[in-house]
Order: C-alpha cells, then structure tokens, then sequence
C-alpha cells in the first residue's frame, strides 16, 4: 500500500493531497498543468517539507508529521524521474547510471545488466549526456531511478519534453517496467491517453487538491475527471482477455466481461491481457436485440447506474457479467427507452481503441478496430 | 634564464612561490564561503559579503597594516602562532603568501560563485534522490560542475597575485631573496640609478605572465560555459 496525506501552504496555491493505492500498481496523478501535481510528487520524494501530512510505503512511514517522523529524501528509497531527465552533465551515460548503483545498499532487485537491457542502453553507455535525444535522455533517467533499487517510482511528465513520435518510442518501455519489475509507480500527466496506457488508478488534481481517485475503470464516473478530460473521452477501460482471431474476417476476438468483441489488433496470444478503451459516446443503447445493423460488436448486460453527465445527456452503466461499460446518450433517450437499473439492454459498440499492449506481446498497439 | 640577472630570477621565483602559496591558502577558504554566500540563509550574510569584498576596495596598505596588527609578532593571532607553531610571518616569504592572499581573496570568491550560482540545484536534488547525502553531493556533482569554474579564479588569482605590491611591502617589507617579489624588485630598480633596463626587463617578465594567465583563465572559463551548456 502506498498511502500519501500532505498539506503545504504555498505563494500561489496551497497544496491538499490524499490518496492511496495498492502496491505494485501505477497511479497516475492527472491534472491540468499547474494544479499541483509536481508539487505532490516533490512532496512524496522529500524535496518540499509540508507543513502537516503522513506517507505510508509497505508499511515503512517515511513521514509523520505528528509523530514527528521525516525521513530524508536520500534514505527514502524512492526513485524520481523529473520532467527534465537531469542527466549528471559531467558524467557518461553508463558513469549517470554507476552513479545510482553505488549509492543503492539495499538488497539488489534489478541488476545493471537487466537494466540496461530492458531499456535498450547498450549502445548509449559510453556517450556524452549533450549528444542524447530527449527520448534517450529519459530512459537512461528511468534506468538510473531504477538501478537506485527504489521501492517507489515517481514519474514526472517524462514525455512531456519529448515531441509525440519520441514519445512512442518511450512509453513501451514504461510498460514493460510495470508488466515485469512489478515496482509501484506514481506517474505525473496531463496527457489522458499515457494515462490509459499505463495507469491501473487514477487520482485527478485540481488546484493542488486531490478530488477525486480509484482504479482507473471506474474513474469516468467521477464528475471532476469528465470535466477535465471532456464529454467525448469518457468511456470505460477495461483488460480485454485475447481469445484468437476469427478465421473469416481475420479480426482478434477478445473477451470483455462475459461478452466477446471483435477488433482489429496486431496477432496477439490466446490468453494474454489487452487494455481497450470503449468510448460512451461509441455505444447505442438498445432495449431489445436489434437485427440487421452494421455494428457487429454487440455487448448484453444489465443498466446499473444512471448519471446526468450534462443538461441533455445522461451516462449510462452497463454491467456485462464483472465488466462495466459507459454509454453517453441523450437524456431524451434515456426517457422514452424507459431506462432504469436492473433493465436488461444491448450495448452497439461502434469502436474499440485499444491501450496499450498485451502482456506477452512485444509489440505496441495502437489502432482502432473498424465500424464494421 | 641566462638574460636575468640572479637577483631579478630571484624575484622572478619569489613571486611565484609566493603566489601559488597564496592561491592554495585560499582555494578551502574561498570555496567555503562562496558556498555560504550562494546557499546560506542567515543573517549577517551581507556584512560577511562585504568583509570578503573590502580588500577590493581599500588602499592596500590598510590591508598591509592590519595584517601587521593582527598577524605581526605582538598581534593576537601572530603571537600564538609564534608561540605554538613557531611560525613567523612579518619579514617572511610565508607572510606575502598571507598578504597576497588576503588581497586576492574577493576575486576568487567572485569566481567560484559565480560559477556554484549556474550550477543547476536540479541535479543536486536528482543526486539525492538517488541516496547521496550533503558530503557526497558536493564531492560528486557540485565541485565537479564548478571545477573549471575554480580554476579559472585560481589562474586569476594567481596572476594577479604575482603582482601584489602594498599589501607586501606594508606588512612583510622589501628584503631580497626574502620577501622582494617582482614587483618589488620593480619598484626598488626604479629608485636605483641606471635601473631602468632591469626595470624594463622585469616590466616585461610581469606583462608575459599576467597575459598568459588571464588567457589561461579564460580558457578553463570557456569549458565551463560548454560544461554547463546542454
């Protein structure tokens, strides 16, 4: 468990943070720019004294304000990636990552060699920090953080100084920590769609306070993330199990709850996890079967939640046995199709995207599937 | 050396053991209170900036009498360093290596902090993070980072320091092969009649030096601009 509760009185805001998430797991502190969100992580690091607040790791509390407990930031154990990569200018690629292997006396977890492996350093170690692209620059700041042997990741917008192609480049790698380190991360964006690739919780942040957070599924729910990220980007995010692909029309059938769905997605194997992104804006509601549409991929479940997203439009939760998806329809609709929880109803899902890869596939997927 | 006379090599030598003396005695103390002028939050911060600065701006013979005072063998410090150590600074070479230090103290500190001022606190911050504590910090990422930022005022202060002329004749005289320095050989050939080529001479030794010093400084200034460059 990693549990973070901090208060800090600043010059233009003050910052009231409360969150906690399960360990291993990724919680992505989401946000526009400037509410905050740099200023908590410096906080669970130990860089910025708060005036009051607790932090909880694994059960090692590295603050207590009231017992009077404040654990330096060098002895915390936590690994930082800042925005800005701040590689040691002085010092070679492989001497930045040495740097952080020396000072790690703790037990070894990841090994020099996996390291730079998993992140593709080899033929970067014997360059200068000047001759690196951004996108290089952060993996060797992830690899560094990392050889530091930390219990805790925190991720500072890496990408936000790296232009959207490099940005590709890096995020699987980010994924690969997550899927095979199994280490908690806390990562900083203001970029939805990193968020939905990486996160598995998701806290929102608005004027340096924390107002909303929980497992990322059901977070389009909640009124502060909806008015951030926009009406036409809520949906649900939901693991996708790969069945196979279907012979006749070469699409990847994958299981959602206990519906199936055929998408467009690059070979993947039988059993592997698939992240998919439903918008509500991309699902019809119906009462009963509809015959002879154009979308195939047609979900059954039951209506559990009904919530006004806006004066004309309501969102819908549909549970689909364990899964739940979101439809955003108009309120009129909602009225004469006479919806209410516990009704039975079919769910048109238009388009599936998908986020991020599955487990044991090793290429990133980004695509979506077609209105077919 | 065969077209100095040895008295003029003497002073040519003087000189420079006296100015690197002066320069290694300074180097911990300019460091240190560079470091405290740029990161210290106390007060008197402003009184200790303008103490430093003071030799700057008085005439050298003030700081030349006070040394005297102080350091000389009734003074506080030189009667217990006589006393203890057995150390005498007045009329030695020791106590122009004290002066010129003493006069070259603001521009080495100057230096240095300019040079800690670039320095991106950022990186000291990702070092820690990383498990250095405060020692470590400053041996690993910020004396590296303003290295050439230290040698450069070391060059500096060294030239200059080859130059000093009040301050030393105030407080350790103008003994030869003793405490007569360049300058002071300078000084003396120009009281003395038919001293002027040796006065030229030694001029022109003074000029060499003091040009190759400030290019050398220069220099190492240029590798900290491209250290600190990303």
């Amino acid at each position: 468990m990693l549990e973070v509760r901090l208060k800090k009185r600043l010059a233009n805001f003050t910052l009231d943070a409360e969150f906690s998430m399960p360990t291993p797991g990724v919680v992505a502190l989401f946000g526009r720019s400037g509410c905050g969100k740099s200023t908590l992580v410096n906080g669970i690091a130990g860089l910025l004294h708060p005036d009051l607040g607790r932090i909880e790791l694994d059960g090692r509390v590295l603050l207590d304000t009231a017992a009077g407990i404040e654990v330096k930031p060098e002895r915390r154990r936590i690994g930082y990636v800042f925005q800005d990569a701040r590689l040691f200018p002085h010092l070679s690629v492989e001497a930045n990552l040495r740097y952080a292997q020396r000072r790690a006396h703790a037990t070894v977890f990841v090994r020099f060699d996996e390291v730079v492996g998993l992140l593709d350093l080899g033929p970067l170690l014997a360059r200068r920090t000047h001759q690196l692209s951004g996108g290089e620059r952060q993996r060797i700041a992830i690899g560094r953080a990392l050889l530091s042997q930390p219990r805790l990741l925190l991720l500072d917008e890496p990408l936000a100084s790296i232009d959207s192609a490099r940005r590709d480049e890096v995020l699987p790698y980010l994924e690969t920590l997550r899927d095979q380190l199994a280490i908690p991360m806390v990562y900083v964006s203001h970029q939805f769609d990193e968020v939905l690739r990486l996160a598995t919780h998701l806290v929102v942040m608005e004027a340096g306070a924390t107002v909303a957070h929980g497992e990322i599924g059901e977070m389009s729910l909640q009124a502060p993330l909806r008015s951030i990220i926009g009406p036409d980007a809520i949906g649900a995010v939901l693991d996708a199990q790969v069945l196979g692909i279907d012979s006749a029309s070469g699409l990847q059938r994958i299981r959602v709850g206990h519906g199936e769905l055929a998408v467009l997605a690059p070979r993947a194997q039988a059993g592997a996890r698939m992240r998919v992104q439903i918008l509500a804006r991309d699902v019809i509601v119906a009462t009963e079967e509809p015959q002879r549409l154009s979308v195939r991929n047609r979900l059954h479940g039951s209506v559990t939640r009904i919530v006004a997203d806006d004066e004309n439009a309501d969102l819908i939760s549909i549970e689909i046995g364990g899964a739940t998806i979101l439809a955003r329809i108009t309120s009129a609709a909602t009225r004469d199709l006479g919806l209410r929880p516990g009704l039975a109803v079919w769910a048109l899902v238009k388009s599936v995207s998908l986020r991020g890869r599955s487990l044991r596939s090793a290429v990133p997927i980004s695509c979506g599937s077609p209105d077919a | 050396m065969a077209w100095l006379s040895p008295d003029e090599s003497t002073a040519l030598y003087l000189s420079l053991t006296v100015a690197g003396r002066s320069v290694l005695l300074n180097l911990p103390f300019a460091i240190l209170i560079a470091w405290v002028l740029t990161r210290g939050r106390f007060v008197g911060r402003t009184v200790l900036d303008a103490i430093v600065h003071l030799p700057m701006v008085l005439p050298p013979v003030v700081v030349g009498f006070v040394l005297l005072l102080v350091f000389g063998t009734r003074g506080i410090i030189g009667a217990w360093l006589d006393r203890v150590f057995d150390i005498q600074l007045v009329f030695t070479r020791n106590g122009a290596a004290l002066a010129t230090a003493v006069m070259s103290l603001p521009l080495m500190v100057r230096t240095i902090r300019l040079s800690l001022e670039n320095v991106d606190r950022g990186l000291e911050e990702a070092a820690r993070t990383l498990g250095a504590g405060a020692l470590d910090r400053f041996a690993t990422i910020t004396m590296p980072l303003i290295l050439p930022g230290v040698l450069a005022g070391a060059i500096t202060a060294f030239s200059a320091g080859l130059g000093e002329f009040g301050a030393v004749i105030t407080f350790v005289s103008n003994i030869p092969g003793e405490t007569r320095t360049l300058p002071l050989a300078l000084y003396t050939a120009l009281q003395s009649p038919g001293g002027n080529s040796e006065a030229i001479r030694l001029a022109c030794i003074s000029f060499g030096l003091g040009l190759a010093g400030l290019m050398v400084s220069e220099w190492f200034a240029r590798r900290l601009r491209k250290r600190f460059g990303r």
